[in-house]
């Protein structure tokens, strides 16, 4: 397979991300980051991945990138839209999806994230815009794989708020609140991707981007960084994974008159 | 039974000061339209349940109308943050609001419950979750035969409901395709329900058996407002305006200028404006 060594960390995050959704997948896209990253797997090595967007549109297979959760394109191509109560309740709480897919503004060592305020809730000081469907998606999904790009304002030692809990403190807690699913099992970025450890669930770099360092993921992350002893590099995207992703976004743009989409 | 009426007559007789409203939409079908007549009839104290409240709520609370809002997502969809909702809850500008906060999922089992006539939804959800911390109405059940634990919130009982569909027929009844969202759900929940419509057509006879309608007798008041979602979108009509919710954050970021925008836009302006806004979408 011929490789590219001309990418951004950007498209290597959606890339390495777009790898770890198989064909047999029913995934819950949320808005941003995993909706190009769920689209290219579609695009590339997974043709018959289900896609769900929370508007209520299921094995939606969009020509260009959604500006919205509910763009008329995630309709149009959809197999069917249902009612949004349907969908959270037949499809997301009755255990239909394998995978949710979160972005995060604010994330910890153990998966939990945050999207609801900055600062005290009561008194916050940036009122950020809540949770949707992402604390629900963080508990009924099979598994959750979350996607961001590293820095220290996003990844840090503690969140503000938990709007959607990952590992909690770490451990079982999960299992403690009688969540019967996996929850956070990937956390892809521009800079590498990490998965739990199996008994502290404290997320682990198992693998670099190309070029990338141990200090740079470091500097970038809000809590000391433990590495996988095996640590590995990943391998760099691919001439159809870029091209894929390049004209999705370009076809993207030209649609939304210069918007990226996401 | 539906009666037909201006927006003007028909927010006129259906919204009144201090009541709960949900003018519902979820990214498709948004009633600006009816949002924007409300608040040129200066409605005060309101209460408003959305799930995703966007623009026209930013409105509504910039231009003071809102005592509380009840919600599960605050965002101007694929741009960012509310800018009038955050003044008003970090500064208390226009005056400050109380917010009642859920996920979707909640918000969604909320309506159910409500058209279906419960006092409550249950659910399994906000496990681990930081609002069930400092939202007093999310409360737990255990099933009477499993023991499970579940998630319990209160039924979306409210006033009245707003939404904006695409057809309605001459006898009132009304036909919703698309992204359907909570509307069927809002409009069964509420007492009263008010529908603007992009079109009114003889009968609809000819159409496959499970479409989304609500009968003529579920609705209250029906107005026919051509582009009545715009800058969203109506499926098979007009494409979503996305210029407008980019020009949204630049006009929301600043208080006189947001101010402006209102007079020129919404208070010096009527329905009728709606329909040359989306020629072209």
């Amino acid at each position: 397979m011929a490789t590219n060594t001309e990418f951004t960390p950007g498209e290597m995050m959606t890339i390495a991300a777009s790898r770890a959704l198989s064909n047999d997948d029913v995934c819950f896209v949320g808005i941003g980051a995993p909706s190009a990253a769920c689209n290219v797997a579609r695009l590339t090595h997974a043709p018959d991945i289900t896609l769900i967007y929370e508007s209520g549109t299921i094995g939606t297979a969009p020509e260009v990138l959604p500006l919205s959760i509910g763009d008329g394109e995630l309709c149009e191509t959809a197999l069917t839209t249902v009612s949004v109560p349907e969908m959270f309740r037949y499809w997301l709480q009755g255990g239909r999806i394998s995978v949710g897919f979160l972005g995060a503004a604010q994330l910890d060592r153990f998966g939990n994230i945050n999207t609801t305020v900055i600062g005290d809730y009561h008194k916050p000081k940036v009122r950020l815009p809540g949770g949707g469907g992402a604390p629900e998606i963080a508990t009924s999904c099979g598994q959750v794989f979350i996607t961001m790009k590293q820095a220290t304002r996003g990844m840090v030692d503690k969140i503000d708020f938990y709007t959607s809990f990952g590992h909690g403190d770490g451990g079982d807690h999960r299992r403690r609140l009688g969540i019967a699913t996996k929850g956070p099992t990937l956390l892809i970025t521009d800079l590498a991707i990490w998965k739990p450890d199996p008994e502290t669930k404290e997320f682990t770099v198992v693998s670099l981007h190309p070029g990338v360092t141990r200090e740079h993921v470091q500097d970038t992350c809000g809590w000391k960084v433990r590495f996988s002893d095996q640590l590995e590099e990943t391998p760099p995207p691919s001439e159809l994974e870029l091209s894929t992703l390049r004209e999705l976004q370009a076809r993207t743009e030209r649609a939304h008159g210069g918007r990226k989409g996401s | 039974m539906a009666k037909f009426q201006s927006l003007h007559d028909a927010v006129r007789d259906n919204l009144r000061d201090g009541d709960t409203a949900a003018f519902e939409g979820f990214t498709h079908l948004i009633p600006h339209a009816a949002a924007h007549e409300a608040i040129r009839q200066g409605r005060r104290d309101l209460t408003l349940i959305r799930m995703t409240p966007d623009i026209i709520y930013d409105q509504m609370i910039g231009m003071g109308l809102v005592r509380k809002v009840v919600f599960s997502y605050a965002g101007n969809p694929g741009v960012g943050l509310l800018r009038r909702m955050r003044d008003a809850i970090e500064n208390g500008w226009p005056r400050s609001i109380e917010t009642v906060e859920h996920s979707h999922a909640a918000m969604a089992n909320a309506y159910e419950a409500g058209a279906a006539g419960l006092p409550c939804a249950v659910f399994r959800g906000y496990r681990g979750a930081g609002l069930k911390d400092v939202n007093p109405e999310i409360r737990s059940v255990s099933c009477p035969f499993t023991g499970e634990e579940l998630a319990a919130v209160p039924a979306h009982r409210p006033d009245v409901a707003f939404i904006h569909a695409q057809k309605a027929s001459r006898r009132g009844d009304v036909l919703i395709e698309g992204i359907i969202g909570v509307q069927k759900e809002a409009v069964l929940a509420s007492r009263r329900a008010v529908v603007t419509v992009e079109e009114i057509v003889e009968d609809f006879d000819d159409l496959h058996p499970n479409l989304c309608v609500l009968p003529h007798w579920t609705v209250t008041s029906i107005a026919h407002v051509p582009g009545g979602a715009h800058p969203s979108y109506t499926h098979g009509y007009y494409d979503r305006d996305n210029a407008a919710y980019l020009e949204w954050d630049k006009v929301s970021a600043d208080r006189d200028l947001f101010m402006q925008w209102m007079k020129a836009n919404v208070l010096e302006a009527g329905p009728e404006a709606f329909a040359e806004r989306v020629k072209g979408l």
